[in-house]
């Protein structure tokens, strides 16, 4: 069930109350993030920054014992009379790939964490919904929600404030 | 409205008031825009017939193009020995060339990933097209080192890769420093120019008209939707992006400042290098972005959302990265000197007067002399004279890489290895091909893309903050639909 809000505002204060009513799986949409949207659903920070942390720090590490195993291993020559184990030499190319590393992270596990890319949703069956990124604001409830049913979520998303709703069946 | 408004006010017996904004409190669009107006200005770029200018301004970047293409091929056909490089300059102009796209890169990542860790939302308006303009100047940086290696065949021995003959880079060069900075350079600001673009290539894929659009934009686009659960990941990812490219930005021209430093070419070695090779490459970086800006803003009537106000905080930042590099070039002099070094004070005296004086006082002229007229108001925000002066500027940096490349290496320790180095026609049709490289990419990629960020500019009106005054009166709301 998918129901519109006139502006960010209404959307904010619609997420608000449907969280408070219990909803689980509902989602708010909008063409830009709406401040403050993260706690009024009752969401907590994103664990993003965890794995990205791990990523880093492996990139960091591998980057080291790559350098380290080249030079004292595989293939130890000398330059310039500098020693095989040349740690301060190795720390440029180390932060490199820590940073390249935690791009990489951040990027893959951000659209992991939003279960991208996923290029059809029943959403799009909706031909209002293409406003969301344009001017837009949606607050969509599944239908495995627990508290889902029909008419009752129809009425408490009209008493919140929506302005259009619309029924999508998909599947 | 303006958007800082809504910072508490600080009471009247507070100690410190932290609150106050940097910036005046002009507002950051003009043109009293509504979440619709955005989409329709920005994407109607994109979506409308294609201008009869683009297809001359393109027309003239693929016969550019063309010419690169000629010169690269002859070269990798014939070998480095078309360009001027001689004994003592093994470096010529193809390693200035690189230097100064790397450089014109950096603004790019400096706008996107440093103001905004700044909260600088001034950048909202000019952070897209600037990092598209990272990306296609890092490509032209990377392309000099690769063909300036002779034999670009054997390419991937710079990278980590087991191979036929067991043999693995030397990762205490400089030079191999360089390959990873830059490289991961080019990757980082990819992936961070795609993310920004994912939700703005939504907007294109749900106004898409025609059926091959409609698959390449949803392809794009990842399937987003605008939804919550998603923008909490991706806002928090952005972020941890700019706190990665920000270290990233300042190493990478740093790294390519090693190459000189840890030589002991007398001009070369010296410990200012690194910060003064970084104020550098925003200095040049700043002019392209405003240089383009201009021409953009011009070309597609973007005077809302590129506001004379945009242009003049750039004039500010042009103006103080140009000091500090007006500042180390005296600093070099000034060491060298102090240093009691025979050679080092050589090579100084031999930079402004020597047989590259000419290069040496074009360079003086249009970093130090010429950025100074910013301290005028009336002149940084008149779009004529910035734009004049943005290539002046961009003129300069060019010529301050040549300057350090070709007056330390053609007199170095050793009078009887002197030499003069002087361009072939094939280092200069290299150089404008490279132009030509930027400017195809570029100009694609404002006819494809959405040359603004949409959802970072709606982020940015005042009507996008639900906690905003007009909302506590009922109806009032509605004027922004």
């Amino acid at each position: 069930m998918l129901a519109e809000f006139s502006d960010p505002a209404a959307l904010l204060h619609g997420a608000e109350k449907i969280h408070c009513e219990g909803y689980t799986r509902f989602d708010c949409h909008s063409p830009f993030p709406v401040h403050g949207m993260d706690e009024a659903m009752g969401l907590t920070r994103s664990p993003l920054g965890y794995i990205v942390f791990v990523f880093g720090l492996l990139g960091a590490i591998g980057g080291f014992f790559l350098q380290t195993w080249v030079h004292t291993k595989a293939y130890p020559l000398t330059y310039a009379g500098k020693p095989y184990f040349s740690w301060q030499a190795f720390i440029i190319v180390t932060f490199g790939l820590m940073v390249l590393a935690g791009a990489l992270s951040s990027v893959l596990g951000l659209f992991h964490l939003s279960k991208l890319p996923r290029l059809f949703d029943g959403l799009f069956y909706s031909e209002r919904f293409a406003k969301v990124s344009d001017d837009g604001f949606f607050i969509s409830v599944d239908v495995k929600d627990p508290r889902f049913d029909c008419t009752e979520t129809h009425r408490f998303l009209e008493s919140i404030g929506a302005i259009n709703i619309e029924v999508i069946k998909s599947e | 409205m303006s958007l800082l408004n809504h910072i508490p006010k600080q009471s009247a017996d507070a100690p410190l008031d932290i609150a106050v904004p940097m910036f005046e409190d002009a507002p950051l669009i003009s043109g009293n825009q509504s979440f619709a107006s955005v989409t329709n200005r920005i994407a109607g770029v994109v979506e409308g017939p294609t201008p009869k200018m683009w297809w001359v301004l393109f027309s003239f970047s693929v016969s550019l193009l063309m010419v690169l293409v000629g010169s690269v091929g002859f070269l990798v056909w014939e070998g480095t020995g078309i360009w001027g490089l001689n004994n003592p300059v093994g470096w010529g102009w193809a390693i200035v060339n690189f230097v100064f796209w790397v450089g014109i890169g950096h603004a790019g990542t400096l706008i996107s990933a440093v103001l905004h860790l700044f909260r600088q939302k001034w950048r909202t308006s000019i952070n897209r097209f600037a990092e598209a303009m990272t990306i296609f100047a890092v490509i032209c940086a990377l392309l000099f080192p690769t063909i300036h290696v002779g034999r670009v065949w054997v390419l991937y021995w710079f990278f980590p890769i087991p191979n036929q003959m067991s043999m693995w880079p030397n990762f205490r060069s400089p030079l191999l420093w360089d390959v990873f900075a830059v490289s991961i350079y080019f990757t980082v600001s990819l992936l961070f120019w795609y993310v920004g673009l994912v939700p703005d290539i939504a907007t294109l894929r749900d106004r898409a008209k025609t059926r091959a659009k409609k698959i390449i934009y949803g392809i794009l686009s990842l399937g987003w939707r605008g939804a919550n659960r998603h923008w909490r990941h991706y806002e928090l990812g952005y972020l941890i992006l700019a706190g990665l490219s920000t270290p990233l930005v300042l190493s990478v021209h740093s790294v390519v400042s090693t190459d000189f430093a840890t030589s002991i070419v007398p001009g070369w070695h010296t410990t200012i290098f690194p910060p003064y090779f970084v104020a550098g490459a925003i200095f040049s970086g700043f002019a392209m972005v405003m240089t383009l800006a201009i021409i953009a803003r011009k070309a597609f009537h973007m005077e809302d959302f590129i506001t004379i106000n945009h242009l003049e905080k750039m004039a500010k930042i042009i103006m103080v990265t140009g000091l500090m590099v007006g500042y180390a070039y005296s600093m070099e002099f000034f060491i060298s000197w102090y240093s009691g070094n025979e050679f080092e004070k050589f090579a100084f005296i031999n930079r402004a007067f020597g047989p590259y004086a000419w290069a040496y006082w074009i360079m003086i002229s249009c970093n130090v002399i010429i950025p100074q007229m910013f301290w005028s108001k009336k002149l940084r925000t008149n779009v004529a004279v910035l734009f004049v002066l943005s290539i002046f500027v961009n003129i300069g940096m060019w010529f301050e890489r040549f300057v350090i490349i070709a007056s330390s290496l053609s007199r170095d320790y050793l009078p009887s290895s002197w030499d003069y180095y002087s361009p072939t026609i094939w280092d200069i049709s290299t150089l404008i091909g490279s132009f030509g490289l930027f400017f195809t990419l570029f100009l694609l990629f404002l006819r494809f893309l959405p040359m603004i960020s949409m959802a970072e500019i709606k982020g940015v009106l005042p009507q996008a903050n639900p906690h905003h005054t007009m909302y506590d009166k009922p109806g009032v709301a509605h004027q922004s639909r």
